[in-house]
């Protein structure tokens, strides 16, 4: 428990200043669009004249030097405040709240089972190294690997849900069926199981790599011959020593990978038309709403932050090595 | 020269090799294979593929040839991809390689810019990127090299770091050799090798990030690419879902080359330094 | 003595390797005895030595007779016990030294994990580590060399087998260290009755407690006998050069000392 609480107080000092360099980046990035919120606000609401613009560019301090606005963008951000969202004429953190936990749904289901099916591959892909059904499980996963996300999300839902209709096209429940419980559940399942599959596919295949190759390297460790002079069985061998090593890795890329997945889920959500923050992430950017895309990088900032941080505990978790002070020889 | 030979002798090398060659052939040919601008109406709207010997993969919507498409797509992917990658690894090792000669503060704050990269997700930057400056194709190179450019830095600056500590570098600084010159003598030669290495993945990343972002109507307009093929072919899906296979397997292949090449091109880096 | 293992013409060929390993080794190993196999790198010996418990990598070919007074091969950790050089490398980081050391007797003594556990506190205290119970749930990281050494002698002897080997278990140690294992070696061949098989290319460290010597070189035996008369008596050149080499102020006289 102390080395963990060690880890976090370190780590959470430098995530703080990682933070405010992608909130100055963004802020910068977002200076360099053409025109600022009012004129896309005026944009929306077709038109105004300069007067109109001048007012309003004074009441949300927008006619004010560029560190004066960044300043009120910091200070907004510690409030929590993530401004007004143009296109949705909504608070962008209420939208943002709304929709995020489809997508942790989403994400934490295909991360999980993608992290499941993919070390079990790998374990068994890489018990025996060089095997008919390693090089098998290889050759697949450098295929799955390299398909693109939403082209697979498409073909799926060709095969799954335009021809043998066993699974909705889109959306993330039936709407209006005012369904509850237990069936309402079951009803968001079925539409999850596409979208889900499909992130968890691609990854999976990416898992399986990493374990199968982890796993290749730890069997050359002279503490497996020692494990097998013990005469230990096999099956005691490959799991309890190679795979518990090779798991290590396998979570030091999971952290590396959250970033990746929740970039993924904007065309998986996007394709499946789930009502979740990638999605969002499109709408922001089809209505040319920067202050709802500032938020969203922002937010998706901090939640690769926490995954990583949740990721680091659960690795000084399986490995007593790390934080440890150093003792004996 | 070596090298090469022994990438042709392992199977992932010789067919990946095989893969990227051929399609860096159609690609250089398009306009050959495919004359004529490959978005203009060439036939019959919805031609099945396989039937009508002048289109063998058929027409969309609006009468376009699929193979032209899928021709002059190559040429995009392989352009983009391989122009993204260059720039990430550019931009990479002029950051690693500061940062780890540097060292002190300077190397504190590059590091923190490069986590502040990292932390986006590549793919939602790469977005807001081509959003506020426009969608074009140098822009939709800058966008995805800024979110590929700090893996690169981290492993450059790891490998400055040690090799700069190495006996043979302290002999340079003896002999008296100026700083600039033990960088790029003696220093740049060892650091490029797993920088190199890590390029393939780059690549392939930078192509499928390009189809997704033609995908979502964010490529440049003017080119035929084969996400924006995909997501045409999404509109007719339940009748004509060849509109959308042909593009995807086209990115497969060209990915699955860059993924057996480079697995080729590690296998052979590493028995040439056993040999 | 009954010979507890017989070998005949044993020639150990490497995957890839043009020129055998080992070739044509003729040897006994007696029950009960203390065994020193001695030469420099590149002799063979650990190779004799993973070719006796059948722990060559795979691709290794072998040729030639094992015959075990058994009937039968000798089975890993019931029956032959093996400690490696590099104690850091044989302990697996990420568990704990109880259920390494256990882990051997659980499966071929059939323990439960309570049984186990208490199996893994005797060996502990046998193998004289300061602060057995604590040692259980520690990690190898938080031991020093010394100490991981015996716990690896402690959880290859954990099942009880009859026949240890060691493979250069002190190269990796300071002197000092060095000999507190051998002497912890000797007393637990000589308590449990088994026999030792000692890899060494150090002739003073083996001449002090080995019945028995074979000296190693270039994949050939090149002669074996008893301690005493082997280092009093050599009948080949490369012995005496071997003996030789190693007469310095430090060394403990070796032909007044052997012959015990």
């Amino acid at each position: 428990m102390n080395r963990a609480l060690r880890l976090l107080r370190r780590r959470a000092i430098g995530s703080i200043i990682v933070l405010l360099i992608v909130v100055v980046l963004t802020f910068l990035l977002l200076e360099a669009a053409a025109g600022d919120a009012v004129d896309a606000y005026l944009l929306s609401i077709g038109g105004g004249d300069a007067a109109i613009a001048r007012s309003l560019r004074a009441a949300y301090g927008l006619d004010r030097s560029m560190p004066a606005r960044l300043w009120l963008h910091l200070s907004s951000l510690a409030r929590l405040d993530l401004g007004w969202s143009v296109a949705f004429d909504r608070p962008v953190r209420d939208l943002i709240l709304e929709r995020l936990p489809n997508t942790l749904l989403l994400m934490g289901s295909a991360t999980a089972l993608s992290f499941a099916a993919g070390s079990a591959l790998g374990i068994l892909a890489g018990a025996k190294p060089g095997s008919g059904r390693d090089r098998l499980l290889s050759t697949l996963s450098l295929i799955l690997y390299a398909i693109p996300g939403f082209w697979l999300g498409l073909v799926l839902s060709i095969v799954f849900a335009v021809q043998l209709r066993w699974l909705p096209t889109s959306g993330i429940e039936t709407i209006a069926s005012g369904r509850t419980g237990l069936s309402r559940a079951a009803d968001i399942a079925a539409h999850l199981v596409l979208p889900v599959g499909t992130l968890a596919l691609v990854y999976m295949a990416l898992f399986l790599r990493v374990m199968r190759a982890a796993m290749a390297e730890v069997w050359r460790l002279d503490f497996v011959l020692f494990a097998r002079s013990k005469g230990l069985s096999r099956a005691r061998i490959v799991l309890r020593h190679v795979a518990r090593n090779a798991l290590l890795p396998l979570v030091t890329m999971l952290g590396l990978q959250s970033a990746a997945m929740l970039g993924g889920s904007v065309v998986i959500e996007s394709i499946f038309a789930i009502p979740g923050f990638g999605r969002l992430a499109q709408e922001a950017v089809s209505g040319r709403d920067t202050a709802l895309l500032t938020g969203i990088i922002v937010t998706s900032a901090v939640l690769v932050i926490l995954v990583n941080l949740a990721v680091d505990i659960v690795y000084a978790a399986l490995d007593p090595r790390v934080g440890a002070s150093e003792r004996g020889a | 020269m070596r090298t090469v030979r022994t990438l042709l002798r392992t199977p992932e090398g010789a067919i990946g090799l095989g893969l990227l060659a051929v399609l860096a052939l159609v690609a250089l040919l398009a306009p050959v294979l495919s004359p004529g601008d490959p978005l203009r109406i060439a036939g019959r709207a919805l031609i099945a593929p396989f039937t009508d010997p002048a289109f063998p993969l058929g027409t969309d919507r609006l009468g376009r040839d699929v193979l032209a498409g899928i021709v002059h797509g190559a040429r995009t992917s392989l352009a983009v991809g391989l122009a993204a990658a260059l720039a990430a690894l550019a931009i990479g090792l002029c950051v690693g390689l500061a940062a780890g000669f540097a060292g002190g503060i300077v190397d504190e704050a590059l590091m923190r810019v490069t986590d502040a990269f990292q932390i986006v997700p590549s793919f939602l930057l790469a977005l807001a990127f081509v959003s506020v400056v426009g969608a074009s194709a140098p822009v939709v190179v800058l966008a995805i090299a800024l979110g590929a450019w700090a893996d690169p830095a981290r492993l450059t600056r790891a490998q400055v770091l040690s090799v700069r500590e190495r006996d043979y570098v302290a002999a340079a600084r003896v002999i008296g050799m100026h700083p600039a010159e033990i960088a790029v003598r003696e220093i740049l030669p060892n650091v490029l090798p797993p920088v190199l290495a890590l390029s393939a993945i780059i690549v392939a990343a930078a192509i499928l990030t390009e189809a997704a972002l033609s995908f979502l109507g964010l490529g440049d307009p003017n080119i035929v690419t084969w996400g924006s093929m995909i997501a045409e072919g999404r509109n007719v899906l339940r009748s004509a879902p060849f509109l959308s296979i042909f593009p995807g397997l086209a990115l497969v292949a060209t990915v699955v080359g860059v993924y057996l090449l480079s697995e080729g091109l590690g296998k052979a880096l590493a028995d040439g330094r056993e040999a | 003595m009954t010979a507890l293992c017989e070998i005949r013409q044993l020639r150990v060929t490497y995957r890839g390797q043009p020129a055998p390993a080992l070739d044509g080794i003729d040897l006994d190993i007696r029950a009960g005895e203390r065994l020193a196999i001695i030469g420099e790198s590149g002799s063979g010996k650990s190779t004799f030595a993973r070719a006796l418990a059948d722990l060559l990598p795979g691709g290794a070919s072998v040729a030639g007779e094992l015959r075990w007074a058994a009937g039968h091969a000798p089975r890993a950790g019931r029956d032959i016990g093996f400690v490696f050089q590099d104690p850091a490398a044989s302990l697996n980081p990420v568990l704990t030294i109880g259920e390494q050391v256990a882990e051997g007797a659980r499966r071929h003594l059939g323990l439960s994990r309570k049984e186990g556990r208490l199996r893994a506190l005797e060996m502990l205290e046998r193998v004289r580590l300061p602060d057995p119970e604590k040692t259980l749930d520690a990690f190898p990281h938080q031991l020093s060399g010394g100490q991981r050494q015996r716990v690896a002698i402690a959880a290859a002897l954990a099942a009880k087998p009859g026949l240890l080997i060691a493979d250069e278990p002190t190269s990796a140690l300071d002197m000092v260290v060095q000999a507190e294992i051998v002497a912890l070696l000797g007393d637990l061949v000589r308590d449990g009755g088994m026999t030792l098989v000692f890899i060494t290319h150090d002739i003073a460290l083996a001449s002090g407690f080995a019945d028995r010597v074979a000296i190693f070189r270039d994949g050939t035996l090149v002669e074996a006998g008893p301690t005493g008369r082997v280092l009093a008596a050599p009948r080949a050149a490369y012995t005496a050069a071997l003996i030789a080499s190693h007469r310095d102020l430090a060394t403990p006289p070796l032909i007044g000392e052997a012959g015990r």
